[in-house]
């Protein structure tokens, strides 16, 4: 059993998700990286979709009532077994009655948690993740609060010590980083020049950047073509009829700081998307603090199937490298 | 070693707890570990920086509502 001693700062039980129900407006939860999830899983010999823990900027204090190995795997949250350093990307045995902790994060945002086992949650509607703004799954359908306790899975012995290559620990590389995205249906609302200006300007992440979507600010407000606004949108030039929006989409309410929907979105609303980042890079947006700076990038469905091919590759290389 | 106030997390950092009030703490003034010394903003959410340790505040080391990372210092103590 994991005794939760403080909770860090919004720390959730998640698995890869719970796909299938969006078009009822429940959203697809799970990891915001989710190949770090998933190589934190396969290091502690659990399979992928294993529900971890998913600490976001702070890590949690746990204390384990049994033996367990554990992998930290994503950000740069250095973890610490009765405060001597661990590696991340690694396995390490933890011995009943030992207490895991973190030190400051040093790199990316979001760092996942894997216990031989799993977190045993109940399973909601096929996944183990919590959505919290629906109190549906996880641990009482909400953040982990000190004083909690979580169960664990039946577990198959893993060995201490296997780790991820370097070249494999994927992660956001470069300043701006940069986000691929597909131009969408609604791009003919913004003129020629307001297209190019998206492109080229460094936007940087907003304070409001969560499960829910992840904010840009700083970049030119977009400016639109002019129209008779249709029956059933808003008045604002940014409003559409109501339309879905995907995971990965990119709604500018009022035409100002773009919003990339992410695990916990909402499913539909009256805001234009300019597009949708591909697939490949939402992981990278997971992993994104406040006041980095980003740019998107254009690109086409076979480059973003391209990019979706790579990823796939290298969790294919990280299975291969465990097996 | 110089004692210094770390943040805790990344995001802005605030000296005061509202616009119109005044700061939780100013150059000078003693602090007692646990005592707040301004608020870091994420996630669409205010927490609390609390000292680590005690002493007096020798200088803050960010402006108020500037960006800062997890660990980095904030304040300097004597």
């Amino acid at each position: 059993m994991l005794e939760i001693k403080a909770p860090g700062l919004a720390t959730t039980v998640q698995d890869l998700g719970r796909p299938g129900y969006y078009h009822l407006g429940i959203p697809l939860s799970g990891a915001m990286d989710q190949l770090a999830l998933t190589a934190a899983n396969l290091l502690v010999g659990n399979d992928a979709n294993a529900a971890g823990l998913e600490a976001v900027f702070m890590g949690p204090e746990i204390r384990f009532t049994e033996n367990a190995t554990v992998a930290v795997c994503g950000a740069d949250l250095p973890p610490k077994l009765d405060g001597e350093p661990q590696p991340i990307w690694t396995s390490f045995a933890v011995k009943a009655g030992q207490t895991l902790s973190f030190d400051y994060l040093k790199q990316g945002a979001r760092a996942y948690i894997a216990v031989t086992g799993g977190i045993d949650v109940p399973v909601r509607l096929g996944s183990r993740s919590t959505y919290a703004l629906g109190a549906l799954g996880g641990h009482e359908g909400r953040p982990l609060q000190a004083g909690d306790t979580l169960k664990l899975g039946q577990g198959r012995p893993a060995a201490a010590g296997r780790s991820v290559p370097e070249a494999l620990r994927r992660g956001p590389t470069g300043s701006p980083v940069e986000l691929r995205m597909l131009p969408g249906l609604y791009w003919h609302r913004i003129t020629e020049a307001a297209g190019q200006q998206f492109f080229a300007d460094t936007w940087k992440v907003a304070n409001e950047a969560d499960r829910i979507g992840y904010r840009f600010k700083g970049g030119a407000p977009l400016e639109f073509v002019p129209r008779e606004q249709p029956f059933g949108a808003g008045s604002d030039p940014s409003n559409i009829v109501d339309a879905c929006y995907p995971y990965g989409s990119i709604q500018v309410p009022g035409g100002t700081e773009p919003i990339v929907l992410h695990r916990d979105a909402v499913s539909g609303g009256g805001y234009m998307m300019v597009g949708t980042v591909i697939s490949a890079d939402m992981d990278l947006i997971g992993q994104l603090q406040p006041n980095t700076p980003v740019r998107f990038v254009e690109v086409d469905m076979a480059a973003a199937l391209d990019a979706r091919h790579e990823r796939a590759a290298i969790l294919d290389q990280i299975r291969q490298h465990l097996s | 070693m110089a004692k210094e106030i770390l943040s805790p997390l990344p995001g802005t950092f605030y000296r005061k707890p509202a616009p119109d009030q005044p700061p939780f703490k100013n150059e000078g003034d003693a602090v007692a570990e646990g005592d707040v010394v301004g608020l870091v903003e994420v996630m669409k959410s205010f927490h609390e920086v609390k000292a680590q340790v005690s002493g007096t505040i020798q200088a803050f080391l960010v402006e108020d509502e500037d960006a800062v990372m997890a660990g980095q210092p904030l304040a300097s103590l004597d």
